[in-house]
C-alpha cells in the first residue's frame, strides 16, 4: 500500500484514489450531510473501509462515511514528520552509571499524536526530555535490544537479555534497569533470576500501566523509582519495580521469582505472592522490608546461564480436562509440562493414563497450584499420592509461571531428569521458600467494616 | 523617597480613561466601539442512567467530606505533537499540586480513577446528544472519534477528558439573524472541586464521567445581552428534548470574550445565564484597560525582552515599623520578598474591573501558580495598613528603585519563592503584549479572577483506547423520530403569546406548545393558556403525577366551559380535581368541585348582606380587609359565573 493512502483499504481507498486526495492533505469534502474541511489522517488498519478520518482545525478528529461523499478536493498538502525532541543527557562524575535496556512495551512508547499509533521513544535524550529528574539520580545509558510487546517476549529474548546483563556487569555498571511490557514481566523476571545468578548489582525490571502520553501516566514515576533502585539500592537481585498503591506515592521492589501481575489494568498490579516485597522505593531512596536479600558487591562477577528448552508447556487444569491434552503435548515432542492443578495440586482421574504415558516417554511433569498462594501438598489426598506414584513431582510453592520458566531453563541444561529434578527443587533465589509468612497472603475483602475503615485512612 | 500617586484617585482617573460605564448606562454603541465579541460554550449534562464510559450510576452526588477512600495523583505535562509543552500544562506543572480524589464506592469505579481503560460509549447518551445536534441543525459526523483533551488541573484523573464531535456548523436564530454553532460534542463531566489550599487540591469523583454535551457558538454575539439570550435559547433547546439533566450544576457555561485588539479570554464555570451580561461587560473593559496599560508601558520601556525586575529578601531589621501583621505572617515561617518593577509606577493601581486594579492580576497568578495563600502581596500603590510611606521609602532604597518604578512585597513559604518571582516577571512582561490569553473564574459580583493560562490546540490528541463509532443514516433517522419538531418556530410563537420565560423549559420539554395553541385557537387567552400549561399543570404533575390523557381532557374541559358560557379562569380551579380524581367527565368535575351556574346579578346582590355581616363582627374596619373577606365568601359562587377581576372591581368601586 502506498504511503499516500496510509492505512486505507478497500472502498475507502478507492474513494481517495477516485478524487485524487492523499493522506495529510488539507481537504474539502462534500457530503449529503454537508461540507467538512480538515486534514485527511491515516486510518488505523484495524478499522473498517467505510470511513475517512479527518482532523478539524479545532484539533478534533471525526470520521466521514464514504457513502455520503459526493465530492472531494485537495486544497493543500503538508506532510507531517514527527519526532520527539532530544536533549542531551547530562553526565556527572559522582553519579552512579545505570544502563537501561529496552525491550519494548508501554513504558518505552508514546503516542504519535497525528495517527494515534504508539511509537517507541527510548533514547536517553528522549527520556531526559520527558523525565528530566532521571539526571538527578544517575548517568543513564540506553540500549534497545528489541522492540516487542510483552506477549512476544520469549526464550530467545531471555537469553539475549541475560548475556547483555552479564556484559554490563563485567564492564562495571552500577545498576541495570530493563524496560519491559507488563503482561509477561513476571515470566522474564523469573527467567532472568535463573539465568543471571547472584549479580553484584541491582537488576530492576520496570514497566508502566498507563502510557507516557497521558498526564496521569505511571511511567515517569516508575522510571524514577527504578533508576533510584538501580543506582542506589543495596539489594543486588533481579527485581520488578512497580507502583505499590494506585496513588502516586511509592513503588515496591518485588523479588523476580515471587512476583505476579494480578490485575489487568491497575497501576498497582504487581504483587509479591507468598512473601512480602523486598523493599519500598520513593524518590528519596530504597527502604528494605526484608533483611535476607543479596547485598550489592563491588566485584564484576557475572554468573550467566543462558539456557532454555522451548518445548515446555504450562497446562492450566480444569474439571473435565481430557487426557488428549497431555497426549498431544507428548506426541508433539514436549519435554516438560508444568501443571497448575486445583487445590493442593490435583487433576482428575481420566488424565492419569496420559500422565503415566508421558512419564514413560521421559517427559518431566511438575505440579504447581492455581490458587497461586500456598504449597503443593500431594500427601493429603489420595489423588495427590496417586499422581506422585505416576511420576508427577510437586514443585513446592513455586508460582506456575516461574515453574514453567525454570523447567525450560533446567531442560535447556540437561536431559537427565534426575538432574532436572535437583535443579527444579533447589531454590536459586526464593522461587521456593521454606516457610510462608502469615503476611505473605493478604487479599483484603472490600465491604468489611474494618477493611473499609483501613482503606479510608490509607491511600489506595 | 519617590512620590507615590494617590492610588484611589489613580483608580478613578484610569477608569475614566478606559471609558468604563456601568452596564445600565451602556448603549449598543458602547459595545460596537469596543469591538465586543462573545461566544458561548454551553455544557449540559445528559439524562442517562449511567456514566459515559463506565457503568457507574450517573447523577448520584456525595456530600463534601463523605468518601470511602482517597487516591493521590500528580499530573505531568506531556509533550505535544509539535514537541512543545502546552502553556497550560507547564503552568499546572509549576504549581506542583498534590491531587487528592475522594471516592465513594457507589459512584466511582476503577475507570473513574484511571485504573481501567474505557468501556464502550453509552449509546443512550450518544442518541441523546444526537437529538440536540439535530435540533441545532449541525452536520452529523460519519464516525465518532473519541479525542483526548488535556486537563492538568487534576479535574479528571486521567489528565484528559474524553470528548467526541457529534456535529459541526449548525445555527440558531437570534434577534432576527442567525448565530453559527461551531460544534457540538459529547464528553465526560469532570470532578467536583472540594478545596484548593496551598499545594493540595481535593476533588470528589461523583460527577466525573456523567455524559454531557458541549455546544460551542461562533464568537458572533455582539453584546452582553445577546450572549445571555443565546444562552437561554440553547438551554431551552436542549431541555426541549426532555433528555437532559436539570438542577444545580447540570448546566454550566464558559463564555469567551474579546474586544478589538484584545485576546480571547475564557470565563469558566458561569453557573447562571443571568450572570453573563455583567461578566462579559466587565471583561470587555478589563481588556480595554490592559490595552491602555500596554500602550503606556511600551512608551516608557521599548521592549519586554530587556525589561527585568530586581528583588531582595526583606529582613525585618531593614524596616522600622514591624507591625503585628508582619509578625504574624513571619510566625508562620513565611519569608518576605520585595520586588522592583521598573516603569510600572501608576500601573499597579490602574483600573481593571470594578473594585480591582492591575495588582490583582499579579496576586491572582501568585495564588494559582505559586500556590501562595491569600493575602500574599501588597505593593507601593496600595493602601496598606502595616507598611507605611517610610517603609516603602526604605524598600525603594534597598531595591535602588527609580521614580516611575513600582514595588511589590509578597510573602509565602521559601520553596514557592522562585515560582512566585517567575510568575510576577512573566505577568509583567505580558503587560507589554496587552491581553494575555487566560481562563478566568467567574465571581457572583460580575468580576473574574485568573484561573489558568488559556490552553492551545496542542492539547488535543486521539484516544487510542476507543474504536471509532459509525453514525449511520439509520441511526440518524431513528433519533430524528425521538425529537420534538420545529423547536424554533414554537419558541417564537410562545414569545409572541407573551408566555413568561420561566414557563418555557417545562413547556418545551413536554412538547406542550401544541396544546397551548389548541387552547388559544379555541379562544383562551395566551396568558391563561401559558399559565395553565406552563405553571399549574407543572405544579400538580409534580404533586400527583400526570394523569393519562390529560391533554385531550383539558381540551374537552375547555369546550365544556365554552358550551356553558363559563368564565375561562374556572379551568384553573377545576384543574386540581382532574389530578386528584383522574378519569372523570368534565361535568362530573364541575359538580364535584361544588361549582354552580348562577346569574351575575344574583351573586352581586349578596354583597350588601356580607358587608353588613362583616361590620357587625367588628373585627376590622379597613375597607381592604372587608373586601378581601367578601371576595372569599363570594368566590365559590362567582367562580365561572363572573370574572374574578370584575367582582373585585365591583367590590372596590362600590361605596361603603
Amino acid at each position: 500500500m502506498s504511503d499516500a493512502f496510509k492505512g486505507y483499504r478497500g472502498k475507502a481507498l478507492s474513494v481517495l484514489k477516485e478524487f485524487g486526495v492523499r493522506v495529510w492533505s488539507d481537504a474539502s469534502i462534500q457530503t449529503t450531510r454537508g461540507e467538512f474541511k480538515g486534514i485527511i489522517l491515516p486510518r488505523s488498519e484495524n478499522d473498517d473501509d467505510q470511513h475517512l478520518v479527518l482532523k478539524l482545525n479545532t484539533g478534533y478528529n471525526i470520521g466521514i462515511d464514504i457513502k455520503t461523499i459526493t465530492g472531494m478536493k485537495e486544497v493543500n498538502y503538508r506532510e507531517a514528520h514527527y519526532k520527539i525532541p532530544e536533549k542531551e543527557f547530562p553526565f556527572s562524575e559522582e553519579k552512579p552509571n545505570v544502563k537501561l535496556f529496552g525491550t519494548g512495551g508501554t513504558i518505552e512508547s508514546r503516542l504519535d499524536y497525528r495517527t494515534g499509533a504508539v511509537i517507541p521513544a527510548f533514547s536517553p535524550g528522549e527520556l531526559y526530555g520527558a523525565v528530566p529528574e532521571l539526571a538527578d539520580i544517575c548517568n543513564l545509558k540506553t540500549e534497545k535490544l528489541f522492540a516487542v510487546f510483552s506477549e512476544n517476549m520469549g526464550p530467545q529474548q531471555y537469553i539475549t537479555l541475560a548475556k547483555a546483563i552479564g556484559e554490563e556487569i563485567k564492564n562495571g555498571i552500577h545498576g541495570i534497569v530493563i524496560g519491559h511490557g507488563t503482561d509477561t514481566m513476571h515470566h522474564t523476571a523469573g527467567a532472568l533470576a535463573f539465568m543471571v545468578q547472584n549479580p553484584p548489582v541491582p537488576v530492576v525490571m520496570v514497566g508502566s500501566q498507563r502510557s507516557s502520553d497521558r498526564p496521569s501516566s505511571d511511567a515517569a514515576l516508575n522510571l524514577i523509582h527504578a533508576a533510584t533502585a538501580a543506582a542506589t539500592s543495596d539489594i543486588a537481585e533481579v527485581m520488578v519495580c512497580m507502583f505499590g498503591p494506585t496513588s502516586d506515592e511509592y513503588g515496591l521492589l518485588h523479588r523476580g521469582t515471587r512476583v505476579r501481575k494480578m490485575h489487568s489494568s491497575y497501576r498497582s498490579t504487581f504483587r509479591t505472592i507468598g512473601d512480602i516485597p523486598l523493599a519500598t522505593v520513593t524518590c528519596e531512596g530504597v527502604k528494605p522490608l526484608k533483611e535476607d536479600y543479596n547485598k550489592r558487591r563491588h566485584d564484576r562477577k557475572a554468573n550467566v546461564f543462558p539456557f532454555f528448552e522451548e518445548r515446555v508447556s504450562l497446562v492450566y487444569y480444569y474439571p473435565n480436562m481430557h487426557p488428549d491434552i497431555i497426549d498431544a503435548l507428548v506426541d508433539n515432542g514436549y519435554k516438560g509440562i508444568v501443571i497448575a492443578g486445583t487445590g493442593l495440586g490435583h487433576v482428575n482421574k481420566p488424565v492419569y493414563p496420559a500422565i503415566e504415558r508421558a512419564v514413560r516417554k521421559g517427559v518431566a511433569i511438575y505440579m504447581t497450584v492455581q490458587t497461586l498462594w500456598g504449597y503443593v501438598h500431594m500427601f493429603v489426598y489420595d489423588t495427590g499420592r496417586d499422581l506422585m506414584d505416576k511420576g508427577v513431582i510437586p514443585a513446592e510453592n513455586m508460582l506456575p509461571e516461574v515453574a514453567y520458566v525454570k523447567l525450560g531453563w533446567a531442560l535447556g541444561q540437561t536431559d537427565d531428569l534426575d538432574c532436572v529434578k535437583e535443579i527444579m527443587l533447589t531454590p536459586v533465589n526464593g522461587e521456593i521458600t521454606e516457610r510462608e509468612p502469615y503476611n505473605g497472603y493478604l487479599v483484603y475483602q472490600g465491604g468489611i467494616p474494618e477493611i473499609e475503615e483501613f482503606l479510608k485512612r490509607v491511600h489506595k | 523617597m519617590t512620590k507615590q500617586p494617590d492610588p484611589d484617585r489613580r483608580f478613578v482617573e484610569t477608569r475614566k480613561q478606559t471609558g468604563y460605564v456601568s452596564r445600565s448606562k451602556a448603549q449598543p454603541e458602547t459595545y460596537r466601539a469596543l469591538g465586543f465579541r462573545c461566544g458561548l460554550e454551553i455544557h449540559q449534562q445528559l439524562l442517562t442512567e449511567k456514566k459515559l464510559f463506565c457503568r457507574c450510576p450517573a447523577g448520584q452526588y456525595q456530600q463534601d467530606g463523605e468518601y470511602d477512600a482517597e487516591i493521590i495523583r500528580h499530573m505531568r505535562p506531556t509533550l505535544s505533537e509539535m514537541g512543545e509543552y502546552d502553556g497550560t500544562a507547564l503552568m499546572e506543572f509549576k504549581t506542583r499540586k498534590r491531587i487528592v480524589y475522594h471516592i465513594k464506592n457507589e459512584t466511582a469505579c476503577t475507570y473513574d480513577i484511571d485504573d481501567t481503560p474505557p468501556f464502550p460509549i453509552n449509546r443512550q447518551a450518544l442518541e441523546r446528544a444526537m437529538e440536540v445536534a439535530l435540533l441545532l441543525k449541525t452536520k452529523i459526523v460519519g464516525e465518532l472519534h473519541v479525542t483526548r483533551k488535556q486537563y492538568l488541573d487534576g479535574s479528571i484523573p486521567t489528565g484528559f477528558q474524553r470528548t467526541a464531535i457529534v456535529g459541526i456548523d449548525g445555527e440558531i436564530p437570534l434577534a432576527g439573524r442567525t448565530v453559527s454553532i461551531r460544534q457540538i460534542s459529547i464528553e465526560e463531566d469532570s470532578c467536583r472541586e472540594v478545596s484548593d489550599v496551598g499545594h493540595d487540591r481535593i476533588y470528589t469523583t461523583d460527577r466525573l464521567g456523567i455524559p454531557l454535551i458541549e455546544t460551542v457558538t461562533a464568537p458572533e454575539l455582539l453584546s452582553p445581552d445577546q450572549a445571555e439570550e443565546a444562552g437561554h435559547y440553547l438551554r431551552f433547546l436542549a431541555r426541549s428534548t426532555g433528555h437532559v439533566r436539570v438542577g444545580i450544576g447540570a448546566a454550566r457555561q464558559d463564555v469567551n470574550v474579546s474586544i478589538e485588539g484584545g485576546t480571547r479570554v475564557e470565563i469558566k464555570g458561569v453557573a447562571h445565564l443571568r450572570w453573563i451580561p455583567e461578566l462579559t461587560h466587565n471583561e470587555a473593559f478589563r481588556q480595554k484597560a490592559l490595552l491602555l496599560i500596554r500602550d503606556r508601558i511600551r512608551k516608557r520601556h521599548k521592549d519586554s525582552e530587556t525589561w527585568t525586575m530586581t528583588c531582595t529578601d526583606l529582613d525585618s531589621n531593614q524596616l522600622k515599623n514591624r507591625s503585628d501583621t508582619w509578625k504574624s505572617i513571619q510566625s508562620e515561617g513565611f519569608c518576605f520578598t520585595a520586588v522592583n518593577l521598573p516603569s510600572f509606577g501608576g500601573i499597579l493601581s490602574h483600573f481593571m474591573q470594578p473594585g480591582k486594579n492591575f495588582s490583582d492580576e499579579l496576586s491572582g497568578r501568585l495564588k494559582v501558580i505559586a500556590c501562595l495563600q491569600d493575602p500574599c502581596m501588597t505593593h507601593s500603590e496600595a493602601v496598606c495598613s502595616w507598611l507605611n510611606a517610610e517603609d516603602w521609602a526604605s524598600i525603594q532604597k534597598i531595591l535602588h528603585a527609580a521614580s516611575g518604578d513600582a514595588q511589590v512585597v509578597f510573602w509565602g513559604p521559601l520553596e514557592d519563592r522562585k515560582t512566585a518571582l517567575e510568575t510576577l516577571e512573566e505577568r509583567c512582561r505580558l503587560a507589554f503584549e496587552g491581553v494575555p490569553g487566560e481562563t478566568r473564574k467567574s465571581l457572583p459580583n460580575g468580576t473574574t479572577v485568573f484561573e489558568r493560562v488559556l490552553p492551545g490546540p496542542d492539547r488535543m490528541y486521539p484516544d487510542t483506547d476507543t474504536a471509532p463509532i459509525p453514525i449511520t443514516e439509520v441511526l440518524i433517522e431513528k433519533v430524528e423520530k425521538q425529537i420534538p419538531e420545529d423547536f424554533s418556530g414554537r419558541l417564537k410563537q410562545l414569545e409572541v403569546w407573551g408566555v413568561p420565560r420561566h414557563f418555557l423549559p417545562y413547556i418545551l420539554r413536554g412538547n406542550l406548545s401544541a396544546l397551548i395553541e389548541q387552547l388559544v385557537n379555541r379562544g383562551m387567552s395566551p396568558g391563561l393558556a401559558g399559565r395553565l400549561v406552563g405553571q399549574d399543570c407543572r405544579h400538580l404533575e409534580r404533586k400527583y403525577g400526570k394523569p393519562d390523557g390529560l391533554h385531550e381532557f383539558l381540551i374537552q374541559l375547555f369546550q365544556f366551559i365554552l358550551d356553558r358560557n363559563l368564565t375561562h379562569e374556572i379551568i384553573l380551579e377545576m384543574l386540581p380535581w382532574i389530578f386528584r380524581h383522574p378519569g372523570k367527565e368534565a361535568a362530573e368535575v364541575y359538580a364535584a368541585g361544588g361549582f354552580h351556574e348562577q346569574h351575575r346579578e344574583e351573586i352581586l346582590a349578596q354583597i350588601p348582606r356580607f358587608r353588613l355581616a362583616f361590620e357587625e363582627s367588628g373585627i376590622n374596619h379597613e375597607p381592604a380587609a372587608r373586601n378581601r373577606w367578601i371576595m372569599g365568601q363570594l368566590r365559590p359562587l362567582a367562580m365561572g359565573n363572573i370574572p374574578m377581576r370584575e367582582l373585585r372591581q365591583t367590590l372596590e368601586g362600590s361605596r361603603t
